[in-house]
């Protein structure tokens, strides 16, 4: 196990240098003059000139030098600052990341639980109005899209139930902080989140469920007289879990992702609504710290995967 | 002349067993997902709905998608507006009815191109596997995927600015890398067949060895592909067009229409939020069934991926 946690954090360091590299170039493939593009629609104001942006973006240096710098900069913590603004981007990653890693976890954690159990119910009611009921929940979850159910609920909860969400976010934590409002905040765009990024994962439990207890050592397990909760608690789960959790690890990137939408809807000031903010103002030097800092979450969570991965199947381990 | 009419027997007879011929290939497995898969059923009959809105819109939709009326805005449902009109009063029916043109517009083009590139760098990288070319790919998909999906999309319309090519440039660059895997490994497996040692040894150049002994042997997840990836497309569109990002006003997508900055509109007239999020969520579901059945059907190794 230990060499293998070795390998495979080493691996982390190869995959960094190569995002850095798309991201670095991304931004360079530009055609025509990237300082041009972004001051298209704001040229002069805030006296910013062309070559001030230049400068500050390190254009006028050869470009593995632009690169050298700006890596360096960047593992040593020193993110840039925003261009529009000159926020630092340090603080606001500190200020913003608590916001979406919150909203991530608790959807994580609501779509597994929601996934993991229906599928098993569906999986061991075969076939039952149960299964078509509980399947055809996970297929709605599929198909709508979570800004959409968001946007419905904002409206008809306000146009039937009189309900808002809280216009101003408060922290769970420190200062200024008041844990069940956070809570009455973060809830139900979390469980709106949870519900599509849970479908697949209740699919997938169903489907792989369904497939371990056709094995011959489920049959030998009921053969010598165990229970059905047992067969399936003891012995059935702990194999069919195994690809359910590479499907979290995946759903997982998906709420990272997601989250640019369900921040904007819900106006949570996390990393999400950040980049919409940086798209929108072009602001290139934000841009690429802001991807360079999500790659690395998920970079982390695909680590959490591999690791939990290997933990639950000895054969990835020693091989 | 005895030739002749041995080939034409054979042909008969493989006919009627169903083997060969496209259009018997065909029917057959449309019978099969009749019989077997309901579901995906509905989501064909989704599809073939949604395209035949796509190019008859014109005849379809009772007024141009752009036609203001603004003495008529925010109408509800009615006999002259079926789905009620917009802030700009707009037909929303009609804006529903184009936006499944514009959406099929992204998405087949993207699933077009992310077929051809897919395939092309599946093949390649598949037969070359362990070499420092493959390897070297690799390593730039693994990059690619440790940015989400919608970042990245993101990232790519700032740099190239909104509009319908710029969103198919951008779905199709992800689309190639992230399957190029999924090809990629199905040559993998193909590649260990002994008809590949046999076509060696008569001599078949690396071209044709790929195009001729590889290529139809990997059509199946190539059509899976296909089907899944056009509701993702679809989707993904939509999710930039929301944020603002994609298709410009005022070219109607369904994303678009459900735009944040329309919320206040909405209260005062939730049919537009409704309509255009429903066309949207009919769509993802037919290509999420059908592409369910396909897999089932035709290549029940895939499930899962």
């Amino acid at each position: 196990m230990a060499r293998y946690l070795l390998r495979r954090v080493l691996l982390i360091i190869p995959t960094f240098f190569i995002v850095s590299i798309i991201v670095f170039s991304m931004i360079r493939l530009i055609p025509g003059d990237i300082v041009d593009q972004m001051l298209e629609d704001r040229g002069g104001i805030y006296g910013i000139d062309h070559e001030e942006i230049r400068e500050r973006m390190g254009l006028n240096r050869p470009i593995h030098m632009q690169y050298l710098g700006w890596a360096t900069k960047f593992f040593t913590g020193d993110f840039g600052e925003s261009l529009w603004n000159k926020r630092s981007g340090l603080d606001e990653f500190k200020r913003r990341f608590p916001v979406t890693f919150q909203l991530a976890v608790m959807t994580i954690i609501l779509a597994s639980v929601w996934g993991v159990f229906v599928g098993i119910v569906a999986a061991v009611k075969q076939d039952s109005v149960l299964d078509y009921l509980l399947r055809s929940v996970s297929v709605v979850g599929l198909s709508i899209p979570y800004f959409w159910s968001s946007t419905l609920v904002i409206i008809f909860g306000s146009l039937w139930f009189n309900w808002s969400s809280a216009v101003i976010y408060v922290p769970p934590f420190g200062d200024r902080a008041d844990f069940w409002e956070n809570m009455k905040i973060m809830i139900v765009p979390a469980m709106l989140f949870a519900f599509a990024i849970g479908a697949p994962i209740a699919r997938m439990t169903r489907a792989t469920l369904l497939e371990v207890m056709r094995t011959d050592y489920i049959r030998t397990a009921r053969a010598k007289g165990l229970t059905g909760y047992a067969v399936i608690n003891r012995h059935a789960l702990k194999n069919a879990l195994i690809p359910v959790v590479a499907m979290i690890g995946i759903q997982a990137v998906f709420a990272v992702g997601g989250s640019t939408i369900m921040e904007t809807i819900w106006r949570l000031p996390g990393l999400g609504q950040y980049i919409v903010d940086v798209v929108l103002f072009r602001d290139y030097t934000m841009l690429q710290a802001l991807t360079m800092f999500i790659a690395m979450i998920i970079i982390v969570i695909n680590l959490l995967v591999d690791i939990s991965y290997a933990w639950l199947d000895p054969r990835i381990r020693y091989q | 002349m005895e030739q002749g009419r041995a080939q034409t027997e054979l042909a008969e007879r493989l006919e009627a067993s169903g083997a060969g011929g496209q259009r018997s290939r065909l029917r057959n497995f449309l019978t099969r997902l009749v019989r077997e898969k309901p579901l995906g059923t509905i989501g064909l009959a989704i599809i073939v709905l949604m395209c035949l809105m796509a190019i008859f819109a014109d005849l379809i939709a009772p007024y141009g998608f752009q036609e203001q009326d603004l003495s008529a805005a925010r109408l509800s449902y009615s006999w002259d507006h079926f789905l009620g009109t917009d802030q700009l009063g707009r037909d929303l029916f009609s804006r529903v009815v184009y936006g499944a043109r514009v959406s099929l517009q992204v998405g087949i083009y993207s699933v077009l191109i992310t077929l051809a590139g897919a395939t092309l760098l599946g093949v390649v990288t598949g037969y070359y596997s362990g070499t420092w070319i493959d390897n070297s790919i690799q390593r730039v998909v693994d990059g690619f995927m440790t940015i989400p999906y919608l970042v990245f999309l993101l990232f790519v319309m700032s740099i190239l600015g909104p509009g319908l090519l710029n969103i198919v440039i951008a779905l199709s660059i992800e689309g190639v890398l992230i399957n190029s895997r999924i090809i990629r490994a199905q040559v993998l497996s193909t590649k260990e067949n002994t008809y590949m040692d046999a076509g060696r040894a008569i001599g078949a150049s690396t071209p044709r060895l790929m195009t001729l002994y590889i290529l139809p042997n990997i059509m199946a997840p190539i059509i899976i592909i296909g089907t899944v990836s056009l509701g993702l497309f679809i989707l993904a569109e939509a999710s930039i067009s929301y944020l603002g990002f994609g298709i410009p006003p005022p070219f109607p997508t369904w994303g678009g229409m459900l735009t944040r900055s329309g919320l206040d509109q909405f209260y005062v007239a939730p049919h537009l939020a409704i309509w255009p999020g429903f066309a949207l969520s009919l769509a993802v579901f037919g290509f999420n069934m059908f592409g369910d059945a396909l897999r089932d059907l035709l290549d029940p190794r895939l499930r899962g991926t």
